[in-house]
């Protein structure tokens, strides 16, 4: 499409007060020029001002009163910074088990995940979480960062054993890709430039890694989905029968000539033309916003689907998922909620409560009565009308779906759904 | 082999399009928020996208302090004309003169405040229940924690602390009867993407953007344009400079920048290699640290 294409990767951070993830956003940022001056003397007055001897970075990446008031991140902060390769997106999470709905907002986008461990604590309580939240938002690549490695001597010993644990830890997860750096943070050692402490470590820097991991293959390319949003009839001299359908692709390569079938109707037809904007497509895919024009009338509105003739989704008003609680409000079996999925919208009920995870140690917890705030649980819904779905495994945005509080039209749950 | 992806613009692109069409279906009354700046002249455009061929089916707004720069106005009414749109203004001095609100006095007066109380009430006579902005997470701090789709209660308040998970795609805009959203569709996007977007789609700017000769104070470090809107103190000086402007807010608010800058590559090496962000300029933002997020609680852009 153009000429020297820079990728956009979405990469997710969890931490706590103290393990140096404020430190490492704010080095990415700072040798890859992206804090600016202004920003930086603003950072370093309230550091004076809060009687520190040193320039808080945190205070950089930490937005609203509140948490400056607190020196904790509350809620997810985006940051960007770019290199001649890539734009980055950072979506910056607090790491404590309080804020597990947070990290699961950051980690919903994300392509990959830095975790990070202090190198003199090794693996804790809050790296389970974070490895586990990675995986089960389907985060395709990891990136462990042992940290402070200036701490331990730059010790090969430490981060081996490190390494061996998390591996002995992370089979139990699902995540495609991991690798493992040794850095220092604070100095800079192998996140933007090799660090000469460590002559053992022959891998990539934490930079490096980030500008080259390969994320194409980490969409669905084989299963066409495209969830109609709206239907574009200008009604205009020029284009009297203009019909397009317009949405974003979910999944797949669609091509003109491509034989489709249309959900809920099943009515088939052929794709006659595929338009961005006023430019003719000879084929489209994620995560391209089009208009689709088909060879025959069909009546096709915002929430039908349009899939290949011969690889339909799953169809049913049944599914399984795992949910994320997000409100202070308990959920209890028979609650009514709203489900959106997709371009969709309807109505469900909860049928059953089947076990939660506790995210620390991944068992299992039988025989519930309720979910509460932070809680990931296996449910299962039936939906006022039929859903059009993948599980979350094969497509990450056909296979989720959020839970909409009837009465506070809060979003209380985000569900990934499990069904084959 | 082909490798099926795209550049980060045409994802950011095909993001904010996403957005834009949500907006247009889950909102029965949305409208576009239209100061005249970049950014919101880049929301324009891709809304012109989103629905081409048909028209933008929504009107765009400009809330008015009375203190633009006449190219905006120009620029506004041209782009209008163009696109065969429906515009709504909002004056600041109608709210003034019905007393909604009281002008400030002193010699840094500014209607900057004054712009929420007419904003809420021109959305709220319109019946708007979408209104979509061009404000970016990476202007601002309290900016960085906003969400694509922004929940405002029934006095337009915003609640930071009490925000709606944004998860996937999945833009919840449900809301009781007299509350509103602000969307932002370009939240992702850094001012280098606006810049390098604007050159890719060689979309027009106001010419208030590119270096020009213009009569300026300096008030605070801060180049302030002279217009009939600013009182001159004693200790400063009328004099004419080579500037030209990173935002465009207000005149008596909006600093300038020395630049000699005439063209978008021009502008695009100037922003990569520039120390300070663009609202550096705003003194509307250097009145306290929690200038933005104070103004924003109470329903401002």
């Amino acid at each position: 499409m153009d000429k020297n294409k820079t990728e956009l990767l979405r990469f997710t951070t969890a931490g706590s007060v103290d393990d140096g993830k404020s430190t490492l956003i704010g080095r990415l940022l700072y040798d890859s020029k992206s804090i600016f001056q202004d920003q930086l003397d603003a950072v370093e007055r309230s550091s004076k001002s809060k009687g520190f001897d040193y320039i808080d970075l945190s205070l950089l990446t930490d937005g609203l009163k509140s948490e400056r008031e607190q020196g904790i991140t509350i809620d997810v902060a985006y940051r960007y910074f770019a290199t001649p390769k890539r734009k980055f997106i950072i979506a910056d999470t607090p790491g404590h088990i309080q804020y597990t709905r947070n990290m699961v907002t950051g980690a919903s986008t994300a392509n990959l995940a830095i975790i990070l461990i202090d190198a003199r604590k090794g693996m804790l309580e809050q790296t389970h979480r974070h490895s586990f939240i990675a995986s089960l938002l389907g985060i395709p690549h990891a990136l462990v960062c042992i940290n402070k490695m200036d701490l331990v001597n730059y010790d090969r010993g430490v981060y081996n054993k490190i390494i061996s644990d998390f591996k002995a830890f992370s089979s139990k997860l699902d995540i495609k890709d991991i690798q493992y750096v040794p850095i220092s943070a604070l100095n800079g050692d192998n996140v933007v430039n090799r660090s000469k402490n460590m002559p053992w470590y022959e891998g990539s820097t934490l930079l490096y890694h980030l500008e080259n991991v390969h994320i194409s293959s980490d969409y669905n390319q084989i299963d066409c989905r495209f969830p109609v949003q709206t239907v574009i009839r200008p009604h205009t001299k020029e284009h009297q029968d203009y019909r397009g359908f317009a949405g974003r692709i979910d999944g797949g390569i669609f091509k003109v000539g491509d034989k489709i079938k249309t959900l809920p109707s099943g009515f088939t037809s052929k794709i006659k033309s595929i338009y961005s904007h006023n430019t003719e497509l000879n084929e489209a895919y994620i995560p391209m916003s089009v208009n689709i024009i088909l060879e025959d009338e069909i009546d096709i509105s915002r929430g039908d689907m349009i899939v290949r003739e011969n690889n339909i989704p799953n169809v049913s008003q049944d599914i399984e998922l795992l949910v994320t609680w997000m409100n202070q409000n308990p959920l209890i079996e028979r609650k009514k909620v709203i489900i959106k999925h997709t371009t969709n919208e309807c109505v469900a009920v909860v049928r059953e409560l089947k076990y939660k995870i506790n995210i620390n140690t991944l068992h299992r917890i039988e025989n519930i009565d309720s979910i509460q705030l932070n809680d990931i649980a296996r449910i299962s819904l039936r939906t006022s009308k039929p859903l059009f779905f993948d599980s979350y495994k094969k497509n990450r945005m056909t296979g989720s779906l959020i839970l909409i509080d009837e009465q506070t039209n809060e979003t209380i749950g985000a569900g990934m759904i499990i069904n084959k | 082999m082909v490798n099926y992806t795209i550049d980060h613009l045409r994802e950011l692109e095909s993001e904010a399009i996403f957005v834009i069409r949500e907006i247009a279906s889950q909102f029965e009354n949305p409208a576009l928020l239209f100061s005249g700046g970049k950014d919101s002249i880049i929301l324009t455009h891709l809304a012109k996208k989103a629905f081409y061929p048909a028209k933008i089916p929504f009107p765009l707004i400009h809330i008015d302090t009375g203190h633009n720069f006449p190219e905006t106005i120009k620029f506004r009414d041209d782009l209008v004309n163009e696109l065969g749109l429906n515009l709504i203004v909002g004056l600041v001095q109608e709210s003034i003169d019905k007393g909604l609100v009281k002008e400030e006095t002193g010699l840094e007066a500014s209607r900057n405040f004054l712009q929420i109380t007419t904003l809420l009430e021109t959305l709220e006579v319109n019946k708007i229940d979408g209104a979509m902005g061009g404000a970016r997470r990476d202007e601002e701090k309290a900016r960085a924690k906003e969400r694509f789709f922004s929940h405002r209660d029934e006095f337009g308040q915003w609640d930071p602390k009490n925000q709606r998970p944004e998860l996937w795609n999945l833009f919840n805009g449900r809301k009781n009867y007299g509350e509103h959203f602000r969307v932002f569709p370009i939240s992702n996007w850094t001012e280098m993407d606006v810049w390098e977007y604007i050159k890719l789609e060689n979309i027009e700017l106001p010419s208030l953007y590119f270096s020009h000769k213009r009569d300026c104070i300096v008030r605070d470090n801060v180049i302030l344009a002279h217009s009939n809107f600013i009182t001159v103190k004693e200790n400063e000086v009328v004099q004419e400079l080579i500037v030209r402007f990173r935002t465009c807010g207000d005149m008596p608010i909006t600093g300038a920048i020395k630049s000699k800058a005439s063209t978008i590559d021009d502008i695009i090496q100037e922003v990569a290699t520039t120390r300070t962000t663009e609202r550096g300029g705003r003194a509307d933002d250097k009145r306290a640290e929690t200038a933005m997020e104070d103004r924003k609680k109470q329903g401002y852009f």
